[in-house]
């Protein structure tokens, strides 16, 4: 059935009759229930939003006003089939709203969290036009996929008859986890060998638990074992065991989801100073080695001055979770205006609401270290916005002569992360481009080596969830046709 | 999860573990290392990988008591499991027929040395190795260095055991003596530091093997950076081993004391708790 059919089902054409148009987009945006500031900035494990209730989740749902033209579907990166699962929460059908999501998203309840929701569906969406709030759509997202998983009712995808055909996913983030959903879903033998002893990637060592709970990411991951899907942790793909090695235990395609997993540091004086470091290291302390409970074996600096250089989403997690481990001061330090935060608007609001400070317009130039070469200050440069230039941005330029420093006991370094060199080097062949991500064919997300397909930040750089997922859809998707071809010629 | 096939103790604070490891056993080689985890808290620790047995799919691990996550780990014994295990990582040691090559290594560098003083031999290099402490109790692996090596020389600061002195005495008598073509060091990294400043004085290349934290060991996080010839490496991918007469020593010492204060104090919990490796 196509959009147009669907949406002249009965049960939609009486649904939009029931209101006017007008009466919809002129409520107003149902408010997500949050923890209280002051309480959640000293909680790093309780997640801040806290859900909407199915009341509030059908009030939101009247807003929108199913057009004919949904724009909102062309800002999802995955196509999500929006009006339907927001027309379904309206009339209460809750599960069937979370089978619709399903459709097309792998990681429902992980999206609606984490999708940079103010640059894709909700940008795109008529009430935008129209001067009014975007319908919420990547809350009612995350309330579906939340009801379906708290009802009990959680559907784990019916699975074809296994086909013997082995495939093997390198890395447990959101591409690696949605293509080994596909692909088991038709019928294929999968396994994921991940590096790290957690599964999950970004998601569990990087997004903080006040953020997206580890138990969400784990109901998923538990599905895709249902479904046959093979786990195998501290599995080096390149080190432990080669590409190569593979291929001879018969396993006849290959997915690379390996990640942007390597810092960038800025190459200023002292940044190898104790107390600096990267949010990589920070996150992956605080997250994955679980170092600020007393029952950890594994230390973090706690600063009660901490600097965070940077302004993407890193950047806002590592600086929340600096306050909530005791910081007095903890401060964003971006080179540019807060227009041009790469962040969430949703985390940079929370951040603020926090205490969070706002350093904008600034860039450290060099750090100064006591005789133990602790990190004591920070030098920054004070930037102002220039002339915009051929792209129409506006880059920041330095003001002459005007400097500031501030003391600081923590710096964590949030500047990006370029791809995971571990693969690109081990595997001959393989072509890289010049930031060293894999190339791959757009559409088919397969490499020059046939057998090995690859996708999320280790083709894009450091990109979105959504978009990782997105990739690892379509590789399974035209690595099952590369196969059966290959099988049928 | 590794099961650890047999214990045997080398000295009361140096353990020698097989532990059953089929893949890396097969992709490793002399030089690299394993990461290492006790327990669902516990933290995670690079040892060198000392021999492995490809047939009977085991690694070797000689592991020295340091500080909590070590002592966790010498608590267990033989049947036990390891909870978490991974590598081969880091770059492999560049093995040719050198020469004359003089191992000097001291404290934590004794048992990363072991695999590497085995491989240089096989490859028909002469080794001299120097084993260097404080007092005689902390000299370790004496046995099996003298094994793989054409002549051991014991140091220890306060004359109680070999010939009474520094690493540095050691490695400039064997220097006067005759020619060195090549000097490996591993240990503290004040050892490394002053070990590196003599060869250079006597242009002798030299290769440390650099010890410093690490939280993941695959490139990931930046805790392992180190300065070499001005730039900033990770020890874990671009390392372990350097050329040491580029290394920023003194960088690296104000580094590794960068977690020194909370690491006594977790180390006061676990002897107080008494019940070390217990989780
Ligand atoms: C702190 C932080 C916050 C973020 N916040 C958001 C957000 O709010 N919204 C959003 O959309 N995006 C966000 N992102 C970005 C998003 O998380 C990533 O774009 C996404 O996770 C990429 O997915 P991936 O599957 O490609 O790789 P990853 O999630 O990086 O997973 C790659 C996995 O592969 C493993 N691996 C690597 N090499 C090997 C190997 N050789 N063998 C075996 N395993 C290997 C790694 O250990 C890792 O687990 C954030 C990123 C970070 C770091
Ligand atoms: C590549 C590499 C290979 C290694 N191979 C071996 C090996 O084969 N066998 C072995 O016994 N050890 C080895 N080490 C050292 C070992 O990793 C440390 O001893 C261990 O991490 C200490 O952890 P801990 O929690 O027991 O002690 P901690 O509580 O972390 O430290 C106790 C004391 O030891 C010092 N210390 C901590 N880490 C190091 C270090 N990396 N080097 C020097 N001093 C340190 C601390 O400053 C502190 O004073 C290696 C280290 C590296 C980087
Ligand atoms: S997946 Fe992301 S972009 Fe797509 S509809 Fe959901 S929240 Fe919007
Ligand atoms: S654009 Fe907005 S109002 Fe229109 S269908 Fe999409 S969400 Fe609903
Ligand atoms: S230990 Fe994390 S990058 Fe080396």
């Amino acid at each position: 059935m196509d959009y147009n059919q669907e949406r002249a089902q009965s049960w939609r054409a009486d649904l939009r009759s029931a209101m006017k148009a007008k009466e919809r987009t002129d409520l107003s945006r149902v408010h997500m229930p949050e923890l209280d500031p002051e309480y959640r900035s000293h909680t790093r494990l309780e997640e801040v939003n806290r859900g909407l209730t199915p009341e509030m989740a059908m009030a939101e749902a009247r807003r929108c006003i199913d057009c004919a033209n949904p724009t909102c579907m062309d800002g999802c990166p995955v196509s999500i089939y929006i009006p339907k699962f927001v027309k379904q929460i309206e009339i209460g059908d809750f599960l069937g709203a979370a089978k619709t999501l399903k459709e097309t998203s792998a990681l429902p309840a992980v999206c609606g969290r984490v999708c940079p929701q103010e640059k894709q569906c909700e940008a795109n969406c008529i009430h935008v036009k129209m001067k009014k709030e975007a319908v919420a759509i990547g809350h009612l997202e995350r309330f579906a996929a939340d009801y379906e998983r708290e009802s009990g009712n959680i559907s784990v995808p019916e699975v074809a008859a296994p086909n013997h055909i082995k495939i093997a996913v390198v890395g447990s983030g959101p591409a690696g986890l949605s293509f080994a959903g596909d692909m088991a879903k038709m019928g294929y033998e999968v396994t994921v060998f991940e590096a790290l002893h957690q599964i999950g990637g970004v998601l569990k060592y990087g997004i903080p638990e006040f953020r997206l709970p580890n138990a969400i990411v784990d109901v998923e991951i538990e599905n895709l074992k249902l479904m046959g899907v093979n786990f195998i942790t501290n599995c080096i793909i390149g080190k432990t065991i080669s590409i190569d090695d593979l291929k001879s235990d018969g396993f006849e395609g290959v997915f690379v989801a390996s990640g942007a997993g390597l810092p960038r540091f800025m190459d200023i004086r002292g940044e190898n100073l104790v107390g600096v470091m990267s949010s990589n290291e920070y996150l992956t302390r605080v997250n994955l080695m679980d170092a600020a409970n007393p029952d950890s074996d594994t230390p973090v600096l706690i600063g009660k001055h901490v600097a965070v250089i940077g302004g993407g989403n890193t950047a806002m997690d590592s600086v929340r979770t600096a306050k909530r481990l005791g910081a007095t001061r903890a401060m964003i330090i971006y080179r540019r205006s807060e227009e041009e935060m790469p962040a969430r608007l949703e985390e940079v609001k929370h951040a603020k609401e926090e205490g969070i400070e706002f350093m904008t317009l600034r860039n450290p130039v060099k750090y100064i270290g006591n005789e133990q070469g602790r990190v004591t200050h920070v030098v920054l440069q004070v930037m102002e916005l220039g002339t915009p230039d051929a792209s129409g941005r506006r880059s920041p330029v330095e003001v002459p002569g005007a400097t500031e420093t501030i003391e600081v006991d923590e710096v964590v370094v949030s500047v990006g992360v370029s791809p995971n060199p571990l693969i690109p080097q081990s595997v001959t062949g393989l072509e890289v481009t010049k930031w060293g991500t894999i190339l791959v064919n757009n559409e088919s997300m397969q490499t020059h080596i046939p057998m090995i397909f690859a996708g999320g930040d280790i083709v894009r750089g450091g990109a979105t969830v959504i978009l990782a997922m997105g990739d690892g859809r379509k590789a399974a998707a035209s690595m099952d046709s590369w196969i059966q071809n290959r099988k049928n010629s | 999860m590794n099961k650890i096939i047999s214990k045997e103790y080398f000295s009361a604070n140096v353990v020698k573990f097989e532990v059953e490891a089929p893949l890396i056993a097969k992709s490793r080689k002399a030089g690299h290392f394993v990461m290492v985890k006790v327990g669902e808290k516990g933290e995670r620790i690079p040892l060198t990988i000392a021999d492995a047995d490809i047939r009977r799919g085991t690694i070797t691990l000689v592991v020295q008591k340091a500080g909590v996550s070590s002592t966790r780990l010498c608590a267990l014994n033989e049947g036990d499991f390891i909870t978490d295990l991974v590598g081969p990582l880091g770059k492999a040691t560049h093995i040719e027929n050198f020469g004359t090559v003089v191992c000097a290594c001291g404290g934590v560098g004794t048992a990363p040395m072991l695999p590497i003083v085995n491989a240089l031999k096989a490859a028909g290099n002469r080794v001299i190795t120097i084993i260097a402490a404080r007092t005689r109790e902390l000299i370790i692996l004496e046995e099996q260095m003298k094994e793989y090596s054409d002549e051991l020389i014991v140091m220890t600061d306060d004359g109680s055991y070999g010939t009474k002195g520094l690493v540095t005495n050691g490695v400039e008598s064997v220097i006067k003596r005759e020619k060195v073509n090549m000097c490996v060091t591993i240990g503290p990294a004040v050892m490394m530091k002053f070990v590196s400043i003599l060869t250079k004085k006597y242009d002798i290349p030299t290769v440390a093997s650099l010890n410093t934290i690490m939280v993941d060991g695959t490139g990931m996080c930046g805790a392992c950076r180190v300065s070499v010839g001005g730039k900033t490496k990770f020890v874990c991918v671009d390392g372990p081993e350097f050329d040491a007469h580029e290394v920023d020593f003194d960088e690296m010492l104000m580094r590794l004391g960068g977690y020194r204060d909370i690491e006594r104090e977790e180390l006061e919990k676990l002897e107080c708790a008494s019940g070390a490796g217990k989780r």
